[in-house]
């Protein structure tokens, strides 16, 4: 009996996932496909623009090509300094956790406090703690004499929104990096002992190393988590003052549904999409190529 | 230097981890310390290196008083079961590591790392990191650490286990060779009777932290003090069998009895435990012995193969006794193929067994070394 026939209807228990991806991502996607590709004056008539918002998205001499291309540049800005603090931060917060008894519980749910309260619950907290009015933070800076104001002044409002999110995301690193120098094996610690390595040399050539992977997959979490990020530096500052803290997302929200600029609105999403998108795939590429060096 | 170690113990809370260890080590001697794995072999190199402080007794170096003293005050080197390197630094700088720590000068660290690349055949691999290396060259790396330091203990915990078979063969004959020129005490932890018979030497037997027996490793194998010393030297497991002694006849748990000779003879009368390595006891099939053609010198038991292990040159050959005194283990010269379930009886050669007391202790048969040589032991040993 030939059953090749049977066989051959195998793909029909993909139809089902097929269904729910069509509905959760590409539907919605397209959506946007079609908006970047399209110009509209109402009364849902469409009619083709090319390549006319991609071109104009890019151009830094239009008005929109300038407002994106200084919200991305703020952007990396952002995530390089938040980087350049949270992962050395992240190591020597983990260097200090505990090895063992019940310090280590303790400091272990400590730490990861601040990652389990949501993120508009963390930009609430620090909008009013750095309030010259009511806020700790900002009352304590207005009295000691230092020029504060989230509303008025750009640099204390990048100020706040970076130390927000050191605060925030600090842990992630520490918890990682924790997990990292669990797993060197206690052999290694003696060997250096008996060499009479110092504590910097047992850091530099047996830690650091061994917590390489956990630090790229924590700096790629990093990346990705402040180059998307919205809903913190919204609610402390909502972008301002002026375009100060307009990162990415922010500008495109105020764009698509703020403005109805719907055509460079998809034009920016697809853009921002690609670069998270090239981001994952060159660290992607460069930890398995890594690995694979690795191990030959 | 020697280093004595005189009744060390240690405490954890209640727990005894290191129960009065009294060891003698002398310069350019090799010693191995035989265990099964969590029997305290490396907590003991730990206190010996002064990773760790011992909870009671001393630790004596040429005479000089070095309880308590941290491992950077001694001179130790230690190479372990995993292969420990720095993982960023080349093998050159791995091996040269321990020297720039003591500030020697730049010449004599070259000339120092040559010379230990040499022995341990790195030569070519100075340049590559640790993972650009296969794990026996890695292994080879680590031990070129250890030996380039010219430290007075060498502390060597199961160096060889992670390593394939031919390499393991290979190192295990250089190993004591290269670091005896240092004039070093080696100290050779491992888990395998076989490697502690071929690294000769003293061997110190541990079971459950406690040294159970010391001495020329020949001389332990042949002359196990204890039951505990016996089973950790025997390999495949230790045969026991309990026996009732009672006027020159030796009764076994199934009522059994045999003529008290061997380690037996001259037993005052009382229970005692039967111990023989799979090399006292040979297999004969029903209808036609297997073994030399002569009758039986001992006891034998009818009973039938359940597995059997066949090790090149010699089968071990697992017998389950039909009387109920559990299974044992049978060497048997050549290859073998029993089939599980093949009737067969377990000829024993008691003059090649051992006596135990309730308390474990060897019974010493007919007064002081009971069996000097025996048809156990095929291959003189040299002490």
């Amino acid at each position: 009996m030939d059953t090749r026939a049977f066989a051959n209807r195998a793909w029909l228990f993909v139809v089902p996932v097929m269904i729910v991806v069509l509905f959760s991502s590409l539907t919605p996607m397209m959506t946007v496909v079609n908006y970047s590709f399209q110009d509209t004056m109402g009364q849902n008539n469409f009619f083709w623009n090319g390549v006319g918002w991609f071109q104009n998205l890019l151009d830094p001499t239009t008005a929109v090509g300038q407002r994106f291309q200084g919200s991305l540049l703020r952007n990396l800005l952002f995530s390089a300094v938040v980087l350049a603090i949270e992962v050395p931060l992240g190591i020597a917060v983990s260097l200090c956790i505990p090895k063992s008894g019940w310090r280590v519980g303790a400091a272990l749910v400590l730490i990861a406090l601040p990652l389990l309260i949501p993120y508009n619950v963390v930009g609430v907290i620090w909008q009013l703690f750095s309030r010259t009015d009511i806020g700790l933070l900002g009352v304590g800076l207005t009295a000691a004499g230092v020029p504060f104001n989230v509303t008025q002044d750009a640099a204390s409002a990048w100020f706040v929104i970076i130390v927000m999110d050191v605060w925030h995301w600090t842990s992630m690193l520490a918890l990682l990096c924790y997990a990292g120098l669990k797993a060197i094996p206690d052999a290694y610690y003696q060997a250096a002992r008996i060499d009479g390595a110092n504590r910097w040399s047992v850091f530099r050539n047996i830690e650091l190393p061994k917590l390489r992977k956990v630090l790229v997959i924590g700096m790629l979490l990093r990346f990705m988590g402040s180059f998307m990020i919205y809903t913190e530096p919204f609610t402390v500052t909502g972008g301002g003052p002026g375009e100060a803290t307009s990162f990415l997302s922010i500008d495109l929200v105020k764009m698509a549904l703020g403005q109805v600029d719907l055509g460079n609105a998809a034009a920016y999403s697809l853009v921002y999409n690609l670069i998270t998108l090239t981001v994952c795939w060159v660290f992607f590429t460069y930890t398995t190529h890594a690995d694979q060096k690795d191990a030959a | 230097m020697s280093l004595v170690l005189d009744a060390v113990g240690l405490k954890r809370g209640d727990e005894v981890i290191i129960a009065d260890a009294s060891l003698d080590l002398q310069p350019g001697t090799m010693n191995v310390l035989l265990g099964p794995t969590l029997s305290g072999k490396t907590t003991l190199m730990r206190l010996m290196a002064g990773l760790d402080r011992p909870t009671s007794g001393r630790i004596v170096e040429d005479g000089r008083d070095v309880t308590g003293l941290g491992v950077k005050a001694r001179s130790v080197a230690m190479v372990y079961q995993q292969f420990v390197n720095y993982p960023t630094l080349s093998v050159y700088d791995n091996i040269a590591s321990p020297l720039r720590v003591q500030g020697l000068a730049k010449a004599e660290i070259e000339a120092r790392v040559a010379r230990a690349a040499k022995l341990m055949r790195l030569e070519p691999m100075l340049k590559r990191t640790p993972a650009q290396l296969s794990g026996g060259q890695q292994q080879r790396t680590a031990l070129a650490r250890a030996l380039v330091k010219q430290a007075k203990l060498v502390l060597l915990d199961e160096p060889l286990a992670n390593l394939d078979y031919k390499l393991r063969e290979e190192l295990r004959e250089e190993l004591p060779r290269i670091f005896a020129e240092t004039g070093a005490i080696l100290v050779y932890a491992t888990t395998e009777p076989g490697e502690a018979l071929l690294l000769r030497g003293r061997t110190a037997t541990l079971h459950e932290g406690r040294i159970t027996q010391v001495g020329p490793t020949a001389a332990v194998y042949r002359d196990p003090a204890n039951r505990d010393a016996a089973r950790v030297f025997s390999d495949p497991p230790l045969n026991e069998l309990a026996v009732t002694v009672a006027g020159g006849t030796a009764t076994l748990a199934d009522g059994r009895g045999f003529p008290a000779e061997g380690p037996l003879a001259g037993l005052p009368d009382g229970a005692c435990t039967l111990g023989f390595r799979a090399d006292a006891a040979r297999v004969a099939t029903q209808g036609g012995g297997l073994g030399d053609g002569l009758p039986p010198s001992g006891p034998s038991f009818p009973g039938a193969v359940s597995v059997t292990e066949i090790s090149g040159s010699e089968s071990f050959v697992h017998v389950v006794t039909d009387a109920g005194l559990g299974t044992v283990v049978c060497l048997v010269e050549g290859v073998h193929a029993f089939e599980p379930g093949d009737r067969v009886a377990v000829e024993l050669d008691l003059g090649a067994a051992f006596a135990f007391g309730p308390d474990g202790r060897r019974i010493a048969a007919r007064g002081g070394r009971a069996v000097a040589t025996g048809p156990g032991l095929r291959q003189p040993v040299p002490a």
